[in-house]
């Protein structure tokens, strides 16, 4: 049998060193950026005026909200609920679908191995920079352009997915074997070329995976753009949250969630169609 | 220079054709209805919503112009050649930054909290019991699909105007979302050191403490520090509300018109997400070494 000898703890001391005497500066690292982020965490408690007093009170009042909440009652707005439904879902379709399409041409430009750095680079930070701005903010501005209604929210969710898919689209065009634009290269093929017969075979799969996924998480965006009066169901949960009409709000939640449930499920399918078994997980 | 690829006799080449341009004409024809149901949707969702192109045509320039005019003061010159005139009330909206800032970071870090007691309880592989686990994964659902600014207006309500709703509805987002993705990180995680350690005759608790903490917390903090990029955009027009932050200066100035300040709480937010962006992007890099950081 063999036999594990005893350690030489005095010879491993010697051979390890960082093992057995960390620096200080290792062994403090991780208690101090806990105790800074528990620091700021505090500071941020009482900074935004989170008294014990306050949250209880507040906590009863919400209790209250969510029995009166019980049970999900339209009254009879239902139609009007469905109908605004509706609209969330064409905002959320319409809204996605322009953004690909726009961003397509645009994601070409931001891709590295398309284009030089120097023109990569700028138009990354405009990408960047639309990316940074909300969608409701962006539907305030497009309320002022085509006035309140879903439009001015297709216009919001547009925007602001343009700039999402622009760096999506570019890093799945990054991500693309070169080897196949080589080949049409090689055969004689034009820029152009390469980009449709080279690139796009490869990207297209993902894209399509992607602006599912977004068509899916737009739906939810929809219903919060009708708050700023951009359309869809966010305008009656608004309303119905203003007047406190805690039965309809219920309801039009249990709508919401309905909604999303039933189109994860049908892009999920689709998804499936599309790119195989593999992408969806 | 004699061609190397040999030519099939006529027959065996005509069959081999047809079967190619019958799958091919499958496959175009599948594509083409494809096309015309996505076609025929979007038309049904352009009357849902109203779409009409004459006033965005007939707008558009406005739209166009409006930018022109966020970038002129009000005596007509461009921002850029007053900036103390423009960026007049830096003080005010440095302090609502800061506060916005405040909110996602202490929201992220109660949703990170709550995501981190839940998720072991949502990962099929680690939670004790089968209805634990589908009870923990609905309420997470729940949490995460009801949009934060729907929370926000209800908090406004219970807990009075100001951060505290914020804070809450992001806390509550947040959780939502990070729940879901720390338990598919656990998911990921390799069960062998979990039976090395329950062979100890360890409880729960330590297998999940000794076993598969130590696995993903990496991963943890990586979702974690995403998450509160996300969350200061999202924090951004809490004030739209009256949850707090930049947000109710800006809704202001949009509805009032006060078009020289749009454009600079603008500036200031773009360059705070720029900001926090790389802050957490260096970070990661710092935490878990370049891999990480895309």
């Amino acid at each position: 049998m063999s036999h594990v000898p005893a350690p030489d703890r005095a010879e491993l001391r010697a051979r390890y060193p960082d093992v057995f005497d960390r620096p200080a500066s290792a062994r403090l690292k991780t208690p101090v950026m806990a105790l800074v982020a528990l620091a700021v965490f505090v500071f941020g408690l009482v900074d935004l005026d989170f008294s014990p007093s306050r949250f209880v009170s507040g906590l009863r009042e919400l209790g209250w909200i969510t029995l009166l909440m019980l049970p999900p009652d339209p009254g009879s707005s239902f139609p009007l609920y469905l109908k605004a439904l509706g609209e969330t879902l064409s905002i959320a379709l319409l809204g996605t679908t322009l953004a690909a399409v726009l961003a397509l041409p645009v994601s070409l430009l931001a891709a590295r191995n398309v284009v030089p750095e120097i023109l990569r680079f700028p138009v990354r930070r405009v990408l960047d920079s639309i990316r940074g701005i909300d969608t409701l903010i962006w539907a305030l501005v497009w309320i002022n352009v085509v006035g309140l209604g879903p439009f001015a929210g297709v216009l919001a969710i547009a925007v602001s997915d343009f700039g999402a898919f622009g760096k999506l689209f570019s890093e799945a065009i990054e991500a693309a074997d070169q080897r196949e634009v080589e080949g049409i290269r090689a055969s004689g093929g034009s820029g152009l070329h390469e980009i449709r017969f080279g690139l796009m075979p490869q990207v297209l799969p993902v894209i399509a995976g992607q602006v599912l996924y977004f068509i899916e998480s737009n739906t939810r965006s929809a219903t919060i753009i009708g708050i700023v009066g951009a359309g869809g169901i966010g305008l009656q949960l608004a309303e119905q949250i203003r007047v406190l009409e805690w039965q309809r709000v219920s309801f039009l939640i249990v709508m919401i969630l309905i909604a999303v449930a039933a189109i994860d499920w049908i892009s999920g399918k689709l998804r499936f169609a599309i790119i195989g078994r593999r992408a969806v997980a | 220079m004699t061609s190397a690829v040999s030519i099939l006799p006529r027959q065996q080449l005509a069959a081999l054709n047809d079967t190619y341009r019958t799958a091919v004409a499958r496959k175009r024809l599948r594509f083409a209805l494809g096309a015309a149901l996505f076609i025929a949707a979007l038309g049904v969702a352009a009357i849902g919503a109203e779409v009409n192109l004459r006033t965005f045509f007939a707008h558009f320039d406005n739209f166009v112009s409006y930018f022109d005019r966020i970038l002129k003061l009000d005596d007509g010159t461009r921002v850029w050649t007053n900036i103390g005139e423009w960026l007049w009330g830096w003080k005010k909206w440095l302090k609502l930054l800061g506060e916005t800032l405040l909110i996602s970071y202490v929201g992220t870090l109660i949703g990170a909290v709550f995501a981190f007691a839940l998720n072991f309880f949502a990962a099929e592989n680690t939670s004790p019991q089968k209805w634990l686990c589908f009870v923990t994964r609905r309420l997470l659902e729940f949490a995460r699909t009801v949009p934060s600014i729907v929370f926000a207006l209800i908090f406004v309500i219970a807990f009075g105007l100001g951060p505290i709703a914020g804070v809450l509805a992001i806390a509550i987002h947040s959780s939502g979302a990070l729940g879901k993705l720390f338990s598919e990180v656990v998911e990921n995680a390799d069960m062998k050191p979990v039976e090395g350690v329950r062979s100890t005759g360890a409880s729960w608790v330590s297998c999940m403490r000794f076993a598969v903490l130590p696995q993903v917390i990496t991963g943890y903090a990586s979702y974690a520090l995403l998450r509160l990029e996300i969350n200061v955009r999202e924090a951004s027009v809490m004030g739209f509300v009256g949850a707090g932050g930049i947000g109710q200066e800006l809704v202001v100035a949009i509805r009032k018109f006060y078009y020289s300040d749009v454009s600079a709480i603008l500036l200031t937010i773009i360059l705070t997400v720029f900001v926090i962006d790389i802050g957490t992007g260096w970070l990661r890099g710092r935490l878990f070494g370049r891999d990480a950081r895309t």
